[in-house]
Parts: C-alpha cells; structure tokens; sequence
C-alpha cells in the first residue's frame, strides 16, 4: 500500500497556501489532515484533491504557557471545514485579549502563508485562519 | 478466564521528589510486596509504567533497571507500557488480563514519573507530546489548551454562561483540594476558595492555575495474582470485577470535544464485564487532570446526563455523603499527577477504600469502587471496577 498524501505533500500544499485532504470514492468522505485511511468508512479507495479552506470556528483557546520554544499568547482554534473534517491551526487576525465565546460559529478562511511550528527536528507547517468579514 | 485479585497496593508521597524514577518505584514496589507477604523473587512479571524518564533524567528502558532495584528474578520479564496519563491502569490491565489468563499467577505492576524535575516551560513541552506531533503539537498545542478548548465547546454546546460553567469548575477544585487536604501522600494538602482558583493566573483561556493538576513526582505499585492464591496471601483481596480499554484519534477527528468516545467504550465494558451499573459504585477515581476532566469524565461514566455535571460539586453531590464520592484522594488536582504513576495511584486509594483503611477520607461502606484514566488528548482511556 501507498500511503496516499503524505505530511511532506501535505505541507508543500500549505506552503503553497492549499488544503490538502483525500477524496473516498466509496462513501464520499473527505479527510483532512490525510490518513492511512477514510476518516468516515476506512475505506483505502482515497484519492489526493485540494478542498476549499474555508470553514467554521467550533473552538478555540488563548495559550499564555506555552510549550518551551513557543512565544505566547497566541490563538488556537478548531476549525470545522465546508468538507466536515476539522483541523486545528492559528487564528492569526484576532488579538489574543479579544479572543472571546463570540468567536464560536465565526467563519474563516486559510491563510495564504502558514507558520512555521516545528519544535522537533524537521520544519513544520502550521494552518492558520484568517476570520472572514461578516 | 480466572478470577484475578490485587493483594499488596502501595505509594510513595507525591509531590516534588530528590529520588531518582527508580528509587521511588523501588519504594512503592517493596512495600506493595511486603504488604503481600511475599519475597520480590517470587513474582513472575513486571508492568513497569513510565512516560517521559528520557526528558526527567535520560532514562530509557527503565523497566529492567527497576527489576533490578526490586530484586525480582531472572525469569520474571519486566517491559515498559507508556499511554502517556493512562500508562499505569493500562499496565495493571494488561497484567490482570495475563493472569486471568493463566500465563502468570502473580505479578506487579504501577509506574514511576518525576515529572516536576523538569521545570514548567519543558514539561510542557513534552506532554504536548502526547499530542498528534505533525497536525496537533507543532501549532504550539498544550494539554492545558486542549481542556480549554473542550471547555468552550462545552460552554457553547449546552448554553451555558462561561462565568457560571467557571464557577462550576472552580468548585470542583475546592472539592478535590478539600479532599486532598484528608491525604498526607497528596501534593497539595491546602484548602482553597472558588475566589482562589478565579483569581489565579490564566494558563489557556479559560483555565486558570488552580483549573490545572500540577506536574508531580511520585510511584505507585500494585502486586496482582490468581484469586485462589491472593486468598491463601493475605486476607482482604481486592477483586477485579470489570476491566475497559479503548482508544481514539487525533482530538481534530474526535470533534465533539464534549464527548470523550473513548471513555464510553471503555466504561461500558468495564460496566458489563462487572455485571454492574453507575448506580452500584460508591467510591471513584477519575482522570481531573483539569477541573472541566472532572465534569466531562462524570458524564462519560453514567453518573450524569450529557451536559449535567457541571455544578455536581457546586451541589455537593461529589463529596462525601454525596450522590457518589469522587475522587476522596483529592484527584489528580491536589493528590498530584506523575503521569506514569497516577493510574496505580487511583487504583492504591479504591484498594484502600475498599479494605476501610482511608482514615480521615474513609467513605463508609465502600465495597465497588471504579478507576477511570485518561491518556493523552482524549486517545486512550482504561477503566478498572474493583469490588472487595
């Protein structure tokens, strides 16, 4: 078996400012972040496409103590995309001491550059949101 | 499958310890069985739980070093489990699930951690570890944020006020802190106030210090065996009714953050197994690594509807003389959190509830007690109903 988009493809899409995922010819899912398998049947029939950045805030959180090689305060978020999968990146447009319950249900798009986030060997890119006007 | 028991159950104080992994496993591990009545050569395994020991002291394959300081025999296999906050219960599972099989008759099992050694900016690190490493840790995630998020979602999911849901929680912490205040092996032995943990530093929004367990040193070891033989050792076994295990993904494909899917697998086949339901528990040990765990692990185990629990301790149904008495060791919140120890720490205060020898803490008439672990960003999650 060929592991069908793997993290280094997934992150040169980012750096590109595209999401990845995998297209399941079975039952339609997408899965983003990609996975050995279908995140909704497990099926293997998957197949690499680009999916829309843009999506909805189901959470967030302000880290202000911060993992060593991380300078806080910054802006976590869970976002549901159009396509169903979530994927957890930056909020980079909202001031940590604004963040506020009113973010949940705001919409945002992926921004065109992600962060860098790697704090073990090898560069890693991170997702970040952009809130989109409403 | 044979019946399976737990004889000796021992721990060291928790807190920030000089001793090294091994020498507090060393402690925990004679004692559980000395309290056996049993010579260390006499086991035939070890489940040896350790999570971080390369970052506490750069220490791998700790396991066989502690068969060492334990004086256990050549034949006696020692191998390490790590499930990051659920290594321990895991390692007790797995050493129960071989003796009820019949490969061992008698064994031991708990974990060590010195996890305060390492200092705030490092510890945070490396449990952020214990998050999925390319989609999860490298946005800067911690285990404290990933609570927070959970508790906003469950703000925002059941309409409650965040304020008053805070409240809640923070009367969670004064509950446990309250407890730990009965447990001279508890890290923090203080009593506090709702406006202490609303006035504490904020550590992702919208937990606050005392909203968080603190990193701990400590061990805890249990010696396990066939019941027959347990009966014959000492004369209050503690038997293992039910056992649960299950696992998830990433926390971005759990989703439902409010949901830990994990601990309603586990719990219903721990349930099960047992022949038992919430109602029949009267002591629990469960995974408040964050006062929002305490809410959101009382409804994954039945105590409560979905949404439900947040002001259980608000009501006081969680303390003593309560609905169901949670977490009389003083949880992880004040008993204290050495990742590697913490689920035989768990399973050391049901044995001992459930033998009457909890002193001050003692909740009367314990006779069903169940262990609930959490590991890692909701990924695994071991339950253990003990019964005397």
């Amino acid at each position: 078996m060929e592991y069908p988009l793997t993290f280094e493809q997934y992150q040169q899409g980012l750096s590109e400012g595209k999401l990845l995922g995998l297209h399941c010819q079975s039952c339609g899912a997408y899965t983003v972040p990609p996975q050995g398998v279908c995140r909704n049947c497990q099926g293997q029939n998957l197949f690499p496409v680009e999916v829309k950045g843009e999506g909805t805030i189901r959470t967030f959180t302000v880290i202000r103590v911060a993992p060593e090689g991380k300078q806080p305060p910054y802006v976590l978020t869970l976002v549901e995309l159009e396509q169903g999968s979530w994927v957890m990146g930056l909020l980079t447009d909202r001031d940590p001491e604004k963040a506020d319950m009113g973010l949940i249900g705001k919409r945002v798009r992926l921004a065109p550059h992600p962060g860098n986030g790697s704090l073990s060997p090898g560069e890693i890119q991170v997702p970040k949101f952009n809130l989109i006007a409403d | 499958m044979r019946e399976v028991a737990i004889l000796g159950a021992a721990m060291t104080k928790f807190g920030i310890s000089r001793k090294s992994n091994l020498e507090m496993f060393a402690e925990a591990g004679l004692e559980a069985i000395g309290q056996s009545n049993l010579e260390p050569k006499e086991l035939q395994a070890l489940f040896f739980g350790n999570c971080l020991g390369d970052f506490e002291e750069g220490q791998l394959h700790m396991a066989p070093f502690a068969h060492a300081e334990l004086g256990l025999s050549l034949s006696a296999p020692a191998t390490r489990f790590e499930s990051a906050c659920a290594t321990a219960t895991v390692a007790i599972r797995h050493a129960t699930l071989l003796v009820a099989s019949g490969v061992y008759d008698l064994v031991l099992a708990g974990g060590t951690e010195r996890a305060a050694r390492m200092g705030t900016p490092l510890a945070t690190r490396t449990f952020a570890m214990a998050c999925q490493a390319q989609y999860e840790a490298a946005a800067g995630l911690t285990f404290p944020g990933v609570f927070a998020l959970a508790t906003h979602l469950y703000a925002h999911k059941y309409d409650l006020p965040l304020a008053a849901l805070k409240r809640d929680m923070a009367e969670v912490a004064v509950k446990n802190h309250s407890h730990g205040s009965l447990n001279p092996k508890a890290h923090f032995q203080k009593v506090i106030q709702v406006e202490t943990v609303l006035s504490g530093m904020m550590v992702a929004d919208p937990l606050q210090l005392l909203d968080c367990c603190p990193f701990s040193d400590g061990a805890a070891a249990v010696v396990i065996a066939e019941a027959g033989m347990a009966r014959k050792l000492i004369k209050n076994p503690v038997y293992v009714a039910g056992m649960g295990q299950a696992s998830a993904g990433p926390l971005y494909r759990q989703q439902d953050l409010t949901r830990v899917r994990a601990r309603e697998t586990s719990a219903r086949a721990a349930y099960d197994q047992a022949g038992l339901t919430p109602q029949d528990i009267d002591v629990v040990e469960l995974h408040d690594c964050f006062t929002i765990a305490e809410i959101l692990a009382l409804e994954g185990l039945g105590f409560y509807d979905f949404g439900k629990a947040h002001d259980s301790a608000a009501r006081g149904e969680t303390t003593f003389k309560g609905k169901v008495v949670v977490n009389p060791s003083g949880g992880l919140k004040a008993k204290g959190h050495p990742i590697g120890a913490t689920g035989a720490a768990q399973v050391v205060e049901i044995v001992e509830q459930l033998r009457g020898e909890s002193g001050a803490r003692q909740v009367n008439g314990a006779r069903v007690g169940l262990v609930d672990t959490l590991g890692g960003d909701f990924g695994t999650v071991c339950n253990l109903i003990l019964r005397s």
